[in-house]
This record gives C-alpha cells, sequence and structure tokens, in this order.
C-alpha cells in the first residue's frame, strides 16, 4: 500500500492525503462504534423486532443514556460524586503506595521481618477488600474512614506483592558490583535495589489503581456512602439511582467508574517512562 | 611498570558447598602466587572452582581452610570473611552496569559513594578516564542504548576510578563476537601499561589467556587444585598479530593440553555439565 490515498481521474493522479489516525486507533473507533450500533439495536429491539430481545432489550439505549448524561453534565452533584469518588481513591491510593512500598522492600530485605510477617500477609491477602467493609464499619470512628481503608487494603496487597517479586528478581551482580565499588548498606538499598525495584512498583501501581476502582464503588454502594448526595460518591451514585429507577442514570455511573479508572491508569503509564527514563 | 601493590598469595585454600546434604568440594589445598602488577591468568574446566576463589578475594564468599593474603596482608581465612572494597572491584561477565545511570554516573559511582571525592570532582575524572578508554561521546548514553563492547570498558574503566589494587575479571568478555573481543583485549592491554594494576582474570578461552596473561594458571579437575602455572615469555607491548607466531602457538599448546587433561579427567568424574552451575 502506498502511504496516501491515490484516485485515478482521467489521465492524472490526485494525491489525497491519509487522514492521520494510525491503524490501531482506527480499529479502536471502530469497535466502539460497533459497540453503540449493537447496543441501540439492541436496546430498541421491541419498537423494530416487535418483541425484545433477552438482556439487551432490558438495557436503555445509547441515546436515552447520552440524553441523560448530557443533562447531568450541568449538575453540580453528578461533579461531586466524581470529585469524591476520586479524592477517596487518591487517598486510599497513596497511602498503600507510601505504606505498601516501604514494607515491601523491608520484608525482601530483612530475613527476620519476611519470616514473621509475610505468613500473616499471605493469610490476609486472598480475604478480598469487600469483605473488609462491615467490619471497617465497626473498627472506624467515621464512614469516610471506613471507606479509605478499604480502598487502601484493595492496593495495598497488589503493591506489596509487586515490590516483593520486583526485588526478588533482582540481579545479584549488581548488588555484589556495588559493594565491589564501596557502596554501603544504606547506599546499596537506596541507589540499587530502589531503582531495580521501580519497574514493579509501577506494575503494582497500575493493578492496584485498577482494585482501587472497584473497591471504592462498592464500599460506597453498602455503606451509603456517607451521608447521601454528591458526598456519596460514583458508587452511592449508581445505587441511588437504581433505588429510583433511573435506569439511565445507572449506565452513567458504571461508564464514569470506566472513564475514571481508564484515566488514572493511564496517568501511571504515562508517569512511569518520565520518572525511568533509562528504559 | 613495576608497581609494587596487588601481590595476591593462595596458601591451602579449601572451600565446601553444602547444598542440601551434598557436599560438594570445589577447591582444596590451592596454592599459588600472584606476583604483583602482572595479568595473572587463571583456566581450567568447569567447576574447578575458579571463580571460588574469585569470590573470596572480592569478599562475596568465605573460604572454610587456608589464608589468602594480598601484600602480605590476611585477606581472608577461615574464620574471616574479607570485606568487598574498592581495592578489589570485580568486572563480571556479563554487564553489571547500573541501568539507571549513565554511562557516565555509572563510571563516577565508586569515589562518589565513598565520599573519595566531590560529586564535581569525580565526574571530572571519570570523563577524563572514559576518554582515555576511547569511550568518549558515550557519557550521557544509558548502558541499554550501547554496544556489548562499550559496556565491557566502560565496567572496567568504572573499576579503575578507583584506583584498586587488584582488577578482578570473570570471563568478562566471554559474551562477545571474535572481532570484538579482539578488540577488547587491545584496549586491556592498552589501560594495563597505563595504570599497572594487578589483574586477576578468569577465562574459558585459551587463546584469550594465552594473549593476555603475564601467566596462566591451570587448575585441575573438581576438586580445584593449582596444577601449574605457565609463564608467559611473550614481549609487551602485545598486539594481535602475535597469535601467529610460533612461540604463541607453543604456549597455547602447552596451556591446552594442560586444562584438556583436567577436563578429560572431569569428564570422566561425570562432572562435565549439569549441577556445576552453582559452583563454576
Amino acid at each position: 500500500m502506498s502511504d496516501s490515498l491515490q484516485i485515478r481521474l482521467v489521465g492524472w493522479r490526485v494525491r489525497l492525503p491519509r487522514p492521520r489516525i494510525d491503524r490501531a486507533r482506527r480499529r479502536a473507533l471502530v469497535s466502539f462504534a460497533l459497540l453503540l450500533l449493537i447496543w441501540e439495536l439492541g436496546s430498541t429491539s421491541a419498537s423494530w423486532l416487535g418483541t425484545p430481545l433477552p438482556v439487551l432489550g432490558r438495557i436503555p439505549s445509547p441515546t436515552a443514556v447520552g440524553t441523560v448524561w448530557l443533562h447531568l453534565l450541568g449538575q453540580a452533584d453528578y461533579w461531586g460524586s466524581w470529585y469524591q469518588s476520586c479524592l477517596r481513591v487518591l487517598l486510599g491510593f497513596t497511602a498503600a503506595l507510601l505504606v505498601g512500598v516501604p514494607f515491601g522492600l523491608w520484608l525482601a530485605t530483612n530475613r527476620l521481618a519476611h519470616g514473621i510477617c509475610f505468613p500473616v500477609f499471605e493469610m490476609l491477602r486472598p480475604i478480598p477488600p469487600l469483605a473488609w467493609v462491615p467490619a471497617a464499619i465497626i473498627f472506624w470512628p467515621t464512614q469516610e474512614l471506613s471507606i479509605a481503608s478499604v480502598i487502601f487494603l484493595g492496593a495495598f496487597y497488589t503493591i506489596v506483592t509487586n515490590v516483593l517479586g520486583g526485588a526478588r528478581a533482582i540481579d545479584a551482580r549488581l548488588i555484589q558490583s556495588a559493594q565491589s565499588l564501596g557502596a554501603s548498606r544504606w547506599t546499596v538499598f537506596r541507589r540499587i535495589v530502589f531503582p531495580a525495584v521501580l519497574p514493579s512498583i509501577f506494575v503494582g501501581m497500575e493493578v492496584g489503581i485498577g482494585i482501587t476502582w472497584e473497591v471504592v464503588v462498592a464500599a460506597e454502594m453498602i455503606s451509603g456512602g456517607g451521608s447521601g448526595g454528591a458526598s456519596g460518591g460514583l458508587g452511592f451514585f449508581i445505587w441511588n439511582s437504581y433505588v429510583g429507577g433511573s435506569y439511565p442514570q445507572i449506565i452513567v455511573g458504571m461508564l464514569s467508574i470506566g472513564i475514571a479508572g481508564y484515566l488514572s491508569s493511564s496517568a501511571i503509564r504515562w508517569a512511569a517512562p518520565r520518572v525511568m527514563r533509562w528504559r | 611498570m613495576g608497581q609494587s601493590r596487588g601481590a595476591l598469595s593462595f596458601v591451602d585454600v579449601t572451600k565446601t558447598y553444602r547444598p542440601g546434604d551434598e557436599h560438594v568440594r570445589a577447591v582444596e589445598h590451592c596454592s599459588f602466587d600472584v606476583p604483583p602488577g602482572e595479568i595473572f591468568m587463571i583456566a581450567g574446566p568447569s567447576g574447578c572452582g575458579k571463580t571460588t576463589l574469585l569470590n573470596a578475594v572480592a569478599g562475596f564468599q568465605g573460604i572454610d581452610a587456608g589464608t589468602i593474603r594480598l601484600d602480605g596482608q590476611i585477606l581472608c581465612g577461615p574464620d574471616r570473611q574479607a570485606l568487598p572494597g574498592p581495592d578489589r572491584v570485580v568486572v563480571f561477565q556479563e554487564g553489571a552496569l547500573f541501568p539507571w545511570k549513565t554511562i557516565l554516573e555509572n563510571v563516577a559511582f565508586g569515589p562518589i559513594v565513598q565520599n573519595r571525592l566531590s560529586r564535581r570532582d569525580a565526574l571530572e575524572k571519570a570523563r577524563a578516564l572514559m576518554a582515555d578508554a576511547g569511550l568518549g561521546g558515550h557519557e550521557h548514553d544509558y548502558p541499554a542504548t550501547v554496544s556489548s563492547g562499550v559496556q565491557r570498558r566502560a565496567e572496567i574503566v568504572r573499576a579503575l576510578m578507583n584506583d584498586p589494587t587488584v582488577l578482578l575479571l570473570d570471563e568478562p568478555y566471554r559474551a562477545l563476537d571474535r572481532i570484538t573481543k579482539s578488540l577488547m583485549h587491545e584496549s586491556l592491554l592498552e589501560i594495563h601499561a597505563r595504570s599497572g594494576v594487578t589483574i586477576l582474570f578468569i577465562t574459558h578461552d585459551l587463546e584469550e589467556a594465552v594473549f593476555l596473561g603475564h601467566r596462566v594458571a591451570v587448575m585441575t579437575a573438581r576438586p580445584g587444585r593449582h596444577k601449574q602455572t605457565i609463564v608467559i615469555d611473550l614481549p609487551h607491548p602485545r598486539d594481535y598479530s602475535i597469535v601467529t607466531t610460533p612461540r604463541f602457538r607453543e604456549l597455547l599448546q602447552e596451556v591446552s593440553d594442560a586444562v584438556r587433561e583436567e577436563a578429560v579427567r572431569a569428564f570422566a568424574q561425570g562432572d562435565a555439565e549439569g549441577g556445576l552451575a552453582v559452583v563454576r
């Protein structure tokens, strides 16, 4: 294929510039368009088929969802829900990062600490963060702290596991070289172990932030998300829409979370090569 | 160069590994001397304990019996493991440059972390040494972006930054192609002529051993003992044309015969491959 579209006219050629969208993007656009088309046709099947298709026929159509969404974009409560959920994710996630990275490095470099803490860690790890919700509500004095602690757990295990794995995979020769060049224990830790683990930290962050979004929504649904209204977050927004019977609004809430999750992991993917310039 | 630092003496060195219930005697009653300022090659079949000796000098491992002295001072014995330090820098077989530092930062690493030089002075010295070694222009490259030949040279310059007493090279050129290898050899001889540092060099490549070495020590099959040291009486400075001379061929033959004899013994013991990766 040539890199421009060519149209044959009588005896001579006109070269039209190719649209500047690469192949991957074009395919993504096509897949989204197809999804919307199938969805639209499916949810309006009652009118053109005479009978609603199973499942699809019960979902509000993209046009209905879009209309509701457009309306919501002007509502302070909708943006308030975004803000609340983002804030919770940010707090819980940052806390998980600040505790998880040092904790993981400590377990990786201290045999005694590993021996004592790891079995307990491994036993608590399979407990889904959501199973902690009722207990968290009892343990913590405020609703906000309960939600934050559950979000923290969601990202914490992933980050620690990745840090541990990354530290275990460090090439021993790098550490020996550093020692041979006169580096102290602390220098080896700061200048060799930490940068060597950094790629794993970023993997843990990317996976962890996704889990965080799963957790925040469920925690908000279960706990009633504080005092309701905008302070409930996107999870409560969905639940509230369900209770209030506004089905298109449920879909808006779901898609909002999808977008939020995508944006947050994109931010981490964007930052990674800028922090790790050598890769 | 007549440098009087870097005399190593191995006396009755013994080391046993105990992976699980097995006892693997890697080195047993191994004794030999490394004269200061020379390039001293150690060759021998796989699993003869070459790396064990080097690790003991570097301070990565202890020994069970015997002593190793550096310039008369006891470096390690059965109850005393040497600490790793910049007077005995190791250069490994595969790249051990820090991937997150530029070549310049890698080279300057030693004196900075030892607080021996200020960052500025260290970087300046690193630039000068790099230029000497033909690495000018690579200062701000990351290791992953340069050829393996550049990586190897950078690693040796990084070691030399510390004015070491002994340079410990563990098959540093193993993964290189023949042509790059020969260039590295000439570059190493040049560096040695300039610095006069004692070099302990482990290799499987016997031509490399004869081309670079003032002496080649041959180790026996496991448990590793010192079999003989062959003096390489080829003139210095050497260049690659020497490999076609009759004397070079003779010496290569002598070294090959000695190593081959041991390799055959190792093979008969069933030690040729398998299970030796740890104890090389």
